[in-house]
Formats: C-alpha cells, sequence, structure tokens
C-alpha cells in the first residue's frame, strides 16, 4: 500500500499497465516531456519513450481516430483527452466508431481503446474545463463509462479498463485529483467494473453520487448524522455497466433515494437511477426520489459554486426526503 | 457517331505494361479482366434485384473497377483495408468469397457482420478488409492507427485507406494526414475521385487545383492518376505499398475516375448530372479500356470474353441462390456483440 493523491494513482496504474504489457501505448496532447496537463503521465515519456507516450497533433478525432486503428491490429491504446469539454471533435469517432465496430463486424472487430479525460467543475475553469457529460456516452451502447472517487478506485478501475476488452470512457474527476489522498494497493490492483461501493451505511436515506460528488455528499452525510439521520452512501462507480443490484438494495433497505451529480439535470444520469427506482424499488419508496445536481445551464465561471451541488444542497435534499414520509 | 466522346485508348504498348506490371503481366491482365466483368456482372445484378425489392440498399462501383482490382492485385495478404463506399471489391480480389458477400448483401444469418450493417458495407477480417461504418472520412484516422501498429509490432505491410472526393472536406481526411505524415506511418491514403459527392461536384468541394495537390500542405507526396487505367493505378498502388512497407512514409494517390451510375439505389442523379455525363464517363469506362487493349493485341477474343461473362454470370447466380435460400439473423442475435460479454442489461 501506497499513500497517494487520486492523480498519483492514475499514473500508478498507467506506469503498470505499460511495464505489463508492451502493447500498451498513450497518445495526446501534452503528455510527453511535459507530463500531462494535470500530470497524470508524469515520467513515463522518460520510462517508455515517444514511441509509447505518443505525444499528437492537437486533434481528438485524430487521437481517438488512429487509437481504433491501433486498436483493431493489436495494440491497447489508452488516449488522453486533455479536458472533457474538448472530447466533442472526437465524438463521432467515439459514437459512430468505437462503441459501434464490435457489433457491426459481428465480432470479428473488437475495439478495445481507453480514453482517459479529466471532467467536472470547481476548478474555476468556466464553460470549456468543466463539463461533466457522461450522459451522452452512457446514452451509446458499447461504451463503459467509469467515474472513480478514490485513488484506489481509480487504480484499480484503471487497470480493469486496460484489460477488459470494450472501450471504456474513463472519467478522472479533476477536482479531487491532488484534494483526495488515500492507500492504494501497490502491483496490478484491479477493481471490478459492475460492482458499487458502499461508501457508509445508513438506515434512513440512500445517497448516490459518483466521482467528485462523493466527498460533499460523505460530508452530507455526516452532517445529518448530527441530526439523528442515518444516510447511506452509495458510489456505483461504473456507470455502464451499472450495479442495479446494490442501487435497488439500498432503496429497500432505506425506501428514500437522493441522486447528486454536477451534470445537468435534464437527461442526466440522474434520470436513469429515478427510473430504476421507479420500475423496480417502486414499492419500497416511502418519499419522491430526489436530485441535487447542476443548473439546466452551461457550466458558469464566476458562479460555479452556486452551481454545483454541495453538502448543503444534498443534506437539504435529504431531510426533504425523510420528513415527506 | 452523334458527337458522343470515343473510348479513350489505353496508351501503352506491351513492352511498355510489361515493364509497369513485371513479368507475369499476361497473367495479371487477365485475371484483372475476370474481376472487372464479375464486378460489373454483380452491380447489374444486385441493381436489379434492388429494384425488385430483393435486396435492401445497393451502391455500385462501376466506373471504379480498376481501382478496386489493381489494389486488390498489387497488395499482399499482409497489408489492411480500409474501404469507403465502393471498395467491396478489393476484399473478393482478396479472397473474400463472393457468395461470403452475397450473404452480406442479403444481411442473412451467413452475413459475418450478422445483418448489422447496410449492404455494401460487408467485414471480411480474413483478408483484413476492415468493417466500415457510413460516416464519411472517419476510416482514414483508423488507418493511420493500423500502420502505426504494424510498425510498433514490427509487422510487414502497409495500409489502404480508401475515401471519396467528398471525404477530403471531413475533419478526419485532414487529421489522418497530418497523423499519418508526422508518423510516418506505412500507410496509402487512396482517394477514388470519381468527381461527385452525390450531387455535388467536386469543383464544390475544393478550391486546391487538384485532390492530389493536398498532400503538399501536410508534407506528403501526392499523385494524381488516371483511375480508369488498370495499369497505371496497379503500378502506383504498388510502388506506395513498397515505399511504405519500407519506411518511406505515406503516399497520397488521387484517382481520377468516373462515376457511371447514381450515388446508390436511393439516388436520382438526372436531377443535378449535366446531359453530356454520361457519354463521358463512357468514354472513360475501365472496363471497356482494358477490353480494347486486350483485343488490339490479340491477348482477349470474341469466344474468351464471352467464357469469362458466363463464368461471372453462374458465379453471381450461385451466390445469390444461395444467399436467399438463407434465413435472416436469428431474434436473439439483436443484442449480441455489443460487449465482450454478449449482451446490454436489459431484455425484458
Amino acid at each position: 500500500m501506497t499513500e497517494l493523491t487520486l492523480v498519483q494513482a492514475v499514473n500508478r496504474g498507467l506506469a503498470e499497465a505499460m511495464r505489463a504489457d508492451p502493447n500498451v501505448v498513450l497518445l495526446g496532447e501534452d503528455i510527453g516531456l511535459n507530463g500531462g496537463v494535470f500530470r497524470a503521465t508524469e515520467g513515463l515519456y522518460k520510462e517508455f519513450g515517444e514511441q509509447r507516450v505518443i505525444d499528437t497533433p492537437l486533434s481528438e478525432t485524430g487521437i481517438v481516430g488512429t487509437a481504433i486503428g491501433m486498436a483493431l491490429n493489436g495494440l491497447t491504446p489508452i488516449a488522453e483527452i486533455q479536458f472533457m469539454d474538448f472530447i466533442y471533435p472526437a465524438f463521432d469517432q467515439i459514437v459512430s466508431e468505437l462503441a459501434k465496430f464490435r457489433y457491426r463486424s459481428g465480432g470479428q472487430f473488437p475495439c478495445h481503446v481507453v480514453i482517459r479525460t479529466p471532467y467536472g467543475g470547481g476548478i474555476k475553469g468556466g464553460l470549456y474545463h468543466s463539463q461533466s457529460t457522461e450522459a451522452y456516452f452512457c446514452h451509446t451502447a458499447g461504451l463503459k463509462v467509469v467515474v472513480p472517487s478514490t485513488p484506489a478506485d481509480a487504480k484499480g478501475l484503471l487497470l480493469t479498463a486496460v484489460h477488459d476488452e470494450d472501450p471504456v470512457v474513463f472519467l478522472e474527476p479533476k477536482r479531487i485529483y491532488r484534494a483526495v489522498t488515500g492507500e492504494v494497493p501497490d502491483g496490478d490492483h484491479r477493481v471490478p467494473f459492475g460492482k458499487a461501493r458502499l461508501v457508509r451505511e445508513g438506515t434512513d436515506v440512500s445517497l448516490f453520487a459518483y466521482g467528485a460528488m462523493v466527498p460533499p455528499t460523505v460530508e452530507a452525510a455526516e452532517a445529518l448524522a448530527k441530526d439523528g439521520i442515518q444516510a447511506e452512501v452509495v458510489d456505483p462507480r461504473t456507470l455502464v455497466p451499472l450495479d442495479e443490484a446494490a442501487i435497488l438494495a439500498s432503496v429497500e433497505k432505506t425506501g428514500r433515494a437522493v441522486v447528486v451529480h454536477e451534470a445537468a439535470r435534464f437527461c442526466g444520469f440522474g434520470a436513469e437511477i429515478a427510473a430504476l427506482l421507479a420500475e423496480k424499488a417502486f414499492y419500497s419508496l416511502k418519499s419522491p426520489i430526489a436530485r441535487v445536481t447542476g443548473y439546466d445551464t452551461p457550466f458558469p465561471y464566476a458562479l460555479e459554486n452556486l452551481y454545483l451541488p454541495n453538502a448543503d444542497t444534498i443534506a437539504h435534499a435529504a431531510r426533504a426526503a425523510v420528513q415527506a414520509a | 457517331m452523334n458527337g458522343a466522346p470515343a473510348l479513350v485508348p489505353l496508351p501503352y504498348s506491351p513492352d511498355q505494361v510489361a515493364a509497369r506490371l513485371g513479368s507475369d503481366w499476361q497473367p495479371t491482365l487477365r485475371s484483372a479482366h475476370r474481376w472487372m466483368i464479375l464486378a460489373r456482372t454483380l452491380d447489374a445484378r444486385m441493381q436489379a434485384l434492388q429494384r425488385q425489392g430483393r435486396v435492401g440498399f445497393y451502391g455500385a462501383a462501376t466506373g471504379q473497377e480498376a481501382v478496386n482490382v489493381a489494389a486488390g492485385l498489387a497488395s499482399r495478404p499482409e497489408d489492411w483495408v480500409y474501404p469507403g463506399l465502393r471498395e467491396q471489391l478489393v476484399a473478393l480480389v482478396r479472397g473474400h468469397p463472393l457468395v461470403t458477400y452475397a450473404h452480406h448483401l442479403f444481411a442473412d444469418n451467413l452475413d459475418p457482420g450478422r445483418g448489422r450493417n447496410m449492404p455494401c458495407h460487408p467485414t471480411a477480417q480474413e483478408v483484413r478488409y476492415v468493417s466500415m461504418s457510413s460516416v464519411i472520412g472517419t476510416q482514414i484516422d483508423h488507418a493511420v492507427g493500423t500502420a502505426f501498429a504494424l510498425r510498433h509490432r514490427h509487422e510487414p505491410g502497409a495500409v489502404l485507406a480508401f475515401f471519396g472526393d467528398g471525404a477530403t472536406s471531413s475533419n478526419d481526411f485532414h487529421a489522418a494526414l497530418n497523423f499519418g505524415a508526422v508518423w510516418g506511418a506505412p500507410v496509402v491514403f487512396c482517394c477514388t475521385n470519381n468527381q461527385w459527392a452525390i450531387s455535388v461536384p467536386v469543383t464544390h468541394q475544393t478550391a486546391a487545383p487538384s485532390l492530389a495537390a493536398k498532400a503538399a500542405e501536410y508534407g506528403l507526396p501526392g499523385r494524381q492518376v488516371d483511375g480508369t487505367d488498370f495499369v497505371a493505378v496497379f503500378a502506383e498502388v504498388r510502388a506506395a505499398l513498397e515505399q511504405a512497407r519500407s519506411g518511406g512514409g505515406p503516399t497520397l494517390l488521387e484517382f481520377v475516375l468516373y462515376r457511371m451510375t447514381a450515388h446508390s439505389s436511393s439516388d436520382d442523379p438526372t436531377r443535378y448530372q449535366p446531359k453530356d455525363w454520361a457519354a463521358r464517363a463512357v468514354a472513360h469506362d475501365p472496363v471497356a479500356r482494358l477490353e480494347e487493349w486486350l483485343g488490339r493485341n490479340r491477348l482477349l477474343d470474341a469466344d474468351q470474353r464471352a467464357a469469362v461473362a458466363a463464368e461471372c454470370e453462374s458465379a453471381v447466380r450461385d451466390a445469390v441462390e444461395a444467399a436467399e435460400a438463407t434465413i435472416p439473423p436469428v431474434p436473439a442475435s439483436l443484442t449480441e456483440d455489443v460487449y465482450a460479454s454478449g449482451s446490454t442489461g436489459w431484455t425484458d
């Protein structure tokens, strides 16, 4: 075990994967000598060289498009998109090509690319360095969508992504890249996809949060405990595949659900969890499902703290759910 | 003669052809001729079947046979092919069985792509012919990535990336030529300029003097080739592949062609093509040009021509019959191959 920040854990995961398999290559902008703008690839250029840590021309569609071609011929490319806000030039490559290769070829051309990208607000990044648009990718069959919230999960889920056979969109909560530290197992540590993490047990209300929303949700749960409300916190960790059983089991126990994400509410991932609960846990619900989310606006600069959910807004929604019934 | 342009003859002596194609030039030409006749037979048959409602869609390659056959014959098994809409013949020439392609066209239970893609979007993994989408230009990046991987893994071979004139306006054309040049990747960019992107003429696609001219800005060699001249295409593709395989980096080849049919079975070119287009196209018919040359040089007579045609008719008929006798994809296949583990989560 080693005490690491989340971004250090990503770095260790990448190094581990590259040492284990010479077919693993990294490509992206500024990831070489510079080590990435968030330093996620720090030191890797020096250890593995420019043929495995590839500073590409500045084109996201080129990064993902060439990564697809590499994967079709036996490499395991891990592409870095510098900010999730810049992923859209590659959207066509991701949804039209990467997600559909296995299906359209009857399984003859599986295409395993891992796309890492820092996402989310709270870093004074304004409209174009803050977005959290996981729902676009969750909506596309063929992709897996992963969002770690701890250093151990960052490394463990990343190594699972590298050893998976499907394309993975790996969303890194940049707000807590360095704000969170934790013990990370050394070596080939893997966290399975589709298994939620029970962050905190409780009996009165279930709080569902992932990525950078987990710390304020835990903070909210601690505040609620002082008021005698025992909140359970569940981090799904992978949005696709989703651990439906863990979500249903929690609400069957507590009877109340609050879904937290920083993405906009309308058609956000919270709607999927709410629909799941409405379809499969309806008779367990004691009060309406609540969503605590970003506003249905573009991501703001000056007012980002107003935009983002925080421990107070999460706790407020949980209290309302408990008081409703 | 009513003023229609005469067929443009291939401008070679037999010695010149031998110099370009190599010592086995005669069997190469005979093979090329047979494949071209097969392609034309298939196009005619499939367009008829589409009109009868027996095939859902068809995009003919009539007029582009010289490029497809030359690429198929000039490439090696270790090479890869990323096709656009009209390169299925490359897969057949590289060894993909005609009957398997027919199963794809009929989207039946024996289609390797399991009936998921539209007709003319086959999957032929065994000949390194990669499954395509209908999105324009995206495959050019994939070709560069695969070429990078060939070199990275110290594998022989190079990659042929096909796309049309319209694709030269796409983001991915730019990205791919740029990445390919920066990396010196073993890829040959093959632009089949049939002068029409559905209804938009190539003159509205670019103000560049040619599509090949764009290569210079990326630091690549670019050459314009008569795409209806089998001999020229074969020599250019082979040379560009050899350059790529030997570490010389990518080339952009622009094959100037004439689209001799509609864009697809869903298109009506009388709405936009000038009245003399068809006559101009016929003057550059790659099959007629090769046949005329073979006849002039006593390498093909009427009986031989008839025998080839009959053999191709028979092969296409057998393939169509086999496909029409095959059941559609089984319903359970709907949710398979989305992920490695099989289906998506919900089935209820």
